[in-house]
């Protein structure tokens, strides 16, 4: 039996020539819903008090994470903004370390040194969780240009959103990338809004993909509100940069529901258009009518599917909150990797 | 031992360290083709090759971010400005990124990561281009900052950055590009965090790094005739500082004047004079005095650069009024 004969028997649904099996689907949807649930929770600790600082919640832009997360090889490099909690949860990172971090806790994915906007991986090849606007840019080329310095195949999946775009750093990372062909994937969450300033009022292009046109980048632009088409576009764009061919650029045409930090009620948006996105194409609402539709699986199997991730979320939940605060000795823990003990300042101590 | 150019100096310990360890490479405006700006990287490209020896477009927030994603997948970038002054473009990857990394991650990443070029003062290029920012660099933690005043040193420091794990704010001197001294041939490695005593005395210590040490031996010279022996302590690595050489060194002279070619507020001068101040109060004769850059931006006119910058008859006067014989 051919592949494809194996998978026409199998159970699953096919979209523009692309089989998804039932079992594929069913694991998107789940990664899509934790992730909405997860950032609910994060939303309602934050409104306790309990997580402080910046957090900057994702709910809304589910099927980019996990499109993208689906796409790539768990070896490739990936790089993202501070809006970081979808996407480190996609690559695999164990909700309660995720939620530790988000409580300052001892086990938080790093340490409780970071906090929502420093989320690292190194284990997934996650590479953070950059706070500075545009800053992961350069570092995302960083990357590649170590894949290419190998020739290891290895792909940079760069993410920024459609404030960051408007870096110069981006234009400059543009340049070397497409230069040196360097295998880049870069992605634009094009969630319509930097921090309150809507696209249209920050960019003269507001067609993103065609950031790249002067640089010789391809770009394209992507429903990134449709986790299956997110991941078509995404295998396309990283066979682009694995070949050889050099970057390219993903508009992914998504929205948040929330605002852009905690802090924020977003009132530079109608109601009217927020419940457009999110009654008329919420990507986890889609691919359930979708996978309904083909038969695999039923309204009842999802309630309960939700039933049962909440209860998740809630359990990591707790067991973050379980935890301890970091050592106070931690403090001093990794300022540096050779720390010259008879030099000032001295290593781990005050004066 | 062979006389060679403090460029020269720097050459070998990329090139020794290029050879040793294949995930060192050297990337920067006009390293390759060109063979450097100031042509430390001179015969590289033809050594190594494009892949290891990269010119990079006029970009430098751009590359310097690109050799810290580098050195986060786990190559050893030597990042070269053509001068410090334009790596102010650069200073949030070096101190958002670079810097934080290893503890923001929790450990889980770092930047084994050189940035060199040349600071400071060169000749007649005015404001914009004869700056000292060693002090920006030192007060950031998760950063070293190493400043060699001589060939040997040069080599010495230069391949000791290489080989750290950590981020190295490495600052040459172009002025002192030319100068020939007697370096150690093959492998010559000085470790990080170690002063140097240039010249010893016993009236006076004079700490001073970079080009500035240069001064401050010149000084001690004259100083001589007129009877004040002075010690003359180089640093070498700004961040973290080795005040024990410096302290042992004034408990002995009782006296010391600190020199820099940078400003003075909130300058080397005024780190080291805290710490002399805080741990060797008892040992102090007379207060720390500081030679420092005039408080202006660089003026281009021949006779106002020389006169912004401190002068060997500065310190030789500093000196004297320290040690009470103005």
């Amino acid at each position: 039996m051919t592949e494809t004969e194996s998978q026409e028997q199998a159970a699953g649904l096919t979209q523009e020539g692309r089989f998804y099996s039932a079992d594929r689907l069913h694991a998107m949807h789940d990664m899509m819903l934790f992730i909405r649930r997860f950032e609910e929770k994060a939303g309602q600790m934050y409104g306790l008090k309990k997580i402080g600082g910046f957090c900057h919640l994702c709910n809304g832009q589910e099927a980019v994470c996990v499109g993208i997360e689906e796409a790539s090889d768990s070896n490739d490099y990936m790089t993202t903004s501070y809006r970081d909690h979808g996407h480190v949860l996609a690559r695999g990172t164990a909700a309660t370390s995720v939620m530790a971090e988000l409580l300052g806790r001892a086990g938080g994915v790093v340490g409780g040194k970071g906090g929502s906007m420093h989320m690292f991986n190194v284990e997934k090849n996650f590479a953070g969780g950059n706070g500075i606007v545009g800053e992961q840019v350069p570092i995302g080329i960083g990357f590649g240009f170590a894949s290419q310095y190998r020739d290891d195949k290895r792909v940079s999946i760069t993410i920024m959103g459609d404030g960051g775009v408007n870096q110069g750093a981006v234009y400059e990372s543009f340049n070397m990338a497409a230069l040196w062909k360097l295998p880049v994937v870069f992605v634009i969450e094009n969630n319509q809004y930097a921090m309150g300033t809507s696209l249209s009022r920050a960019s003269a292009e507001t067609h993103l993909y065609k950031r790249g046109i002067s640089f010789k980048v391809p770009g394209i632009q992507v429903d990134g509100m449709d986790v299956l088409e997110v991941e078509r576009k995404m295998s396309e764009a990283i066979e682009h940069a694995r070949s050889g061919k050099g970057p390219m650029i993903v508009e992914m045409m998504t929205y948040r529901y929330r605002g852009h930090s905690m802090s924020d009620p977003a009132t530079y948006r109608t109601r009217d258009e927020v419940n457009e996105w999110r009654s008329g194409r919420d990507p986890i609402v889609r691919l359930q009518k979708q996978m309904i539709e083909a038969g695999l699986a039923s309204e009842a199997e999802f309630k309960q599917k939700d039933k049962d991730i909440k209860k998740d979320v809630a359990a990591a939940a707790k067991a973050a909150e379980a935890q301890p605060e970091p050592d106070l000795s931690a403090l001093w823990d990794d300022v540096l990797t050779d720390e010259i003990p008879n030099a000032y300042p001295y290593p781990r101590q005050v004066g | 031992m062979a006389k060679i150019t403090y460029r020269e100096a720097l050459n070998q310990a990329m090139c020794n360290e290029m050879e040793r360890d294949d995930r060192v490479f050297l990337m920067g405006e006009e390293v390759a083709d060109y063979n450097g700006a100031y042509k430390v990287s001179q015969g590289m490209l033809d050594k190594f090759g494009p892949k290891r020896v990269i010119d990079t477009p006029i970009t430098e927030l751009g590359f310097a971010g690109l050799g810290v994603g580098a050195a986060m997948a786990g190559l050893r970038p030597i990042i070269e400005f053509m001068t410090w002054n334009f790596a102010i473009l650069a200073a949030d990857q070096i101190v958002n990124a670079a810097a934080k990394m290893r503890y923001m991650t929790g450990g889980q990443y770092h930047c084994p990561m050189v940035f060199r070029g040349a600071g400071g003062a060169a000749a007649r290029v005015s404001s914009q281009h004869s700056q000292s920012f060693e002090n920006w660099y030192a007060n950031i933690p998760g950063l070293k900052v190493v400043m060699p005043s001589n060939p040997a040193d040069a080599k010495g420091l230069l391949t000791a950055s290489i080989r750290d794990n950590d981020t190295v704010i490495f600052i040459e001197n172009e002025i002192n590009y030319g100068d020939i001294s007697e370096v150690p041939e093959g492998d010559y490695i000085i470790p990080l965090g170690k002063a140097d005593i240039k010249r010893v005395g016993t009236d006076i210590t004079i700490v001073a790094h970079s080009r500035m040490t240069g001064y401050a031996l010149a000084a001690a010279k004259e100083l001589a005739k007129q009877g004040i022996e002075a010690e003359v302590v180089d640093p070498r690595t700004i961040r973290p500082l080795d005040e024990a050489t410096i302290l042992a060194s004034v408990a002995k002279t009782n006296r010391a004047l600190v020199v820099e070619e940078g400003w003075r507020f909130a300058g080397i001068g005024a780190e080291i004079s805290a710490r002399i101040m805080e741990k060797g109060f008892d040992d102090l004769d007379a207060p720390v005095t500081r030679v420092t850059g005039k408080d202006v931006p660089m003026p281009y006119a021949a006779n106002l650069e020389k006169h912004a910058l401190p002068s060997v008859a500065e310190i030789v006067e500093a000196a004297r009024v320290t040690c009470n014989r103005a």
